[in-house]
């Protein structure tokens, strides 16, 4: 009897504090729902906010990174002497020019009409350093950007990048509208 | 109204007029190409469809039910094995070990503290489910559905026991990991799980050089130390364990009733099979009840401690939040403005925030920090203590049983115990005789 009686008293108990766990339970998710958003989120870089510090290349979890550079042709004056890009021997390189240079070779130009030149980015080359964004930006028109490119990225739950990017620039942002591509040159569009 | 509408006028006039001269601010305007020239579009590859992340979640939900059925009612640890492999290979190598439940702690407590952060349905339902399983069958998501914890699973060799004090000591760090990882996603810093996690490198093939060294070591030592991460360091392990002691239904060693013949007891490589109490205790309960009272009284002075440390240390912990780190800098160093390889200085110097901003910011990050921390270190204290009271509570048990709180439905007991579930004899007498 005394057995049985201690036995339905830790029944009674357990029973008891699974039915509080049961209703905190309830209550976090009751409290979570009022945040809860049905569209998946994804991580992008606001090209607008993007300082070109390089560190998209080093601290992606990928090597290499998911950040690849964009071009918006929308953007683009199809320039012969491009800020992003470096002819080998195109002019005379000093130390400076040799900075500027796409360091894998990524871009590659072809030759439109007098004096046009289309360019575009050979991603499997491309590291997402930033080094053509910075000269495109500063020279030319900014068509060249960096984005965070989705079919490589593997969303982790934080960004990497984010946590060390020194703009902010890397936001949450919804997977239905996943790309900040630099449609014109306005900033509200 | 009228006003409003004026407004609108206003603003959307302002607008136009902005609009305008932003657009005359390309340097090179797009040439008309005579050639007939097409300009290519450029090429924004989708993500990964929504629907495949609710599959996520309806494999999840399955792996869960299985791997209770597997635990508790067929009995069988080579189904777990199966059920193990399989989640390795879909939650860690297909998915890289990303979603997982340990690290939706985090978007859930963030949720709360941050009104602007939307948590995914899938990461809500991810810390959930797993939850909701362990209240009602026990920790059956480590056994079969966790990443983290199946690839340790299936590298334990030659399991040792820990001696228990150490065990207890060990213990205690999943509980500061757990506040932690509250207070620096609560406060908007950082995700430490996630940061921190030792598998994913291996899973996504690809990590820099110490996460590599941090997950081979954790397999190697898991070799030899059942689970290691599970058991020392997993925080989600903590709310597990909190729901599995008072769940309705758990695994059971033996499938009828135990004859205490001890064969389960080397089978378990996380020591988490409970021996019979020995009536010898019961004599010397005095000195129990002694002990009971003097931690009892000493409850309040743990958590205590743990408040005044966590205040203590407010200061130190907040430093990981960009913010404050920024601004210390740059009070303590006000040279570092100078300095160009600085990125973090220089960028912020470039953005046109100021340095009051920037330090107003910081301090209220701070005064966060110091509640939380002052909660995490009561609440670490209040574990400490409970821990040392739980150690002299007496609980009387009479058959070899798995400890709900600390087993993880791995199922290797099952196999070690002799006893046969429909006739409630022996297993292996039967067969035996037979060839004979």
């Amino acid at each position: 009897m005394a057995e049985d009686k201690i036995k339905n008293r830790r029944e009674f108990i357990r029973s008891g504090m699974r039915l509080s766990l049961a209703l905190s339970l309830g209550g976090i998710a009751g409290m979570a729902l009022s945040n809860v958003d049905g569209d998946g989120y994804v991580w992008q870089i606001d090209p607008f906010e993007c300082t070109q510090c390089g560190r998209c290349a080093t601290d992606c979890v990928l090597t290499p990174s998911a950040v690849k550079c964009v071009h918006a042709y929308d953007l683009c004056g199809y320039c012969d002497l491009c800020g992003g890009y470096f002819k080998s021997g195109y002019n005379e390189l000093s130390t400076a020019g040799e900075n500027q240079l796409c360091p894998t070779a990524a871009i590659e130009r072809k030759f439109i009409e007098e004096p046009y030149f289309e360019y575009h980015i050979i991603e499997d080359l491309c590291i997402g350093c930033a080094k053509c964004v910075k000269g495109c930006s500063a020279f030319g028109n900014g068509s060249l950007h960096l984005q965070i490119m989705h079919h490589l990225c593997v969303n982790c739950n934080e960004c990497a990048i984010a946590r060390v990017c020194p703009s902010q620039a890397i936001k949450r942002v919804k997977a239905s509208d996943a790309y900040k591509v630099k449609g014109n040159f306005t900033k509200d569009a | 109204m009228n006003l409003i509408k004026k407004l609108i006028y206003l603003i959307t006039a302002l607008h136009l007029l902005l609009a305008v001269p932003a657009m005359a601010q390309q340097r090179f305007p797009k040439p008309e190409f005579e050639s007939g020239y097409e300009q290519p579009d450029t090429i924004t590859p989708e993500p990964r469809s929504l629907a495949l992340e609710y599959f996520d979640v309806a494999v999840l939900l399955a792996v869960l039910a299985l791997a209770s059925w597997l635990a508790l009612k067929k009995r069988s640890r080579e189904g777990i094995l199966w059920l193990s492999i399989f989640t390795l290979l879909y939650f860690g190598f297909y998915r890289n070990g990303c979603i997982c439940s340990v690290g939706s702690i985090q978007n859930v407590v963030l949720s709360f503290s941050d009104v602007n952060y939307a948590i995914s349905a899938a990461a809500l339902l991810f810390f959930l489910l797993p939850l909701i399983f362990a209240l009602f069958f026990g920790r059956v998501f480590c056994a079969g559905a966790c990443p983290l914890g199946v690839i340790q699973d299936l590298v334990i060799v030659h399991p040792i026991q820990l001696p228990f004090w150490l065990r207890k000591v060990l213990g205690l760090i999943p509980y500061i990991y757990l506040a932690l990882a509250v207070l620096y996603a609560a406060t908007g810093t950082d995700f430490i799980i996630c940061r921190y996690d030792p598998f994913v490198g291996i899973y996504r093939m690809d990590a820099p050089y110490t996460m590599v060294v941090l997950g081979v070591a954790f397999l190697l030592m898991g070799m030899f130390v059942g689970r290691p991460y599970c058991r020392f360091f997993c925080p989600y392990g903590v709310l597990l364990k909190w729901m599995s002691k008072f769940s309705r239904w758990h695994l059971t060693i033996t499938p009828s009733h135990c004859i205490q013949c001890k064969l389960c007891t080397t089978s378990c490589p996380f020591d988490a099979i409970d021996y019979p109490s020995e009536e010898k205790a019961i004599v010397g309960s005095r000195a129990g009840a002694r002990k009971f009272l003097l931690y009892a009284v000493l409850l309040p002075l743990w958590v205590g401690a743990g408040v005044f440390v966590g205040a203590k240390s407010h200061a130190y912990l907040s430093r990981a939040n960009q913010d404050v780190y920024l601004a210390e800098l740059m009070i303590a160093h006000p040279e570092v403005k100078d300095d160009p390889d600085n990125l973090d200085v220089q960028t912020f110097l470039s953005k046109g925030r100021t340095l009051e901003q920037l330090v107003e910011d910081a301090r209220i990050v701070r005064k966060k920090f110091y509640t939380g921390s002052m909660i995490a270190g009561g609440f670490i204290g209040l574990v400490i203590g409970m821990t040392l009271l739980n150690q002299v509570i007496f609980r009387r048990r009479t058959d070899y049983q798995p400890n709900p709180g600390d087993c993880y439905s791995c199922g290797r007991c099952m196999d070690y115990c002799p006893v046969d579930k429909n006739t409630a004899q022996l297993k292996t007498a039967v067969p035996v005789m037979k060839k004979e």
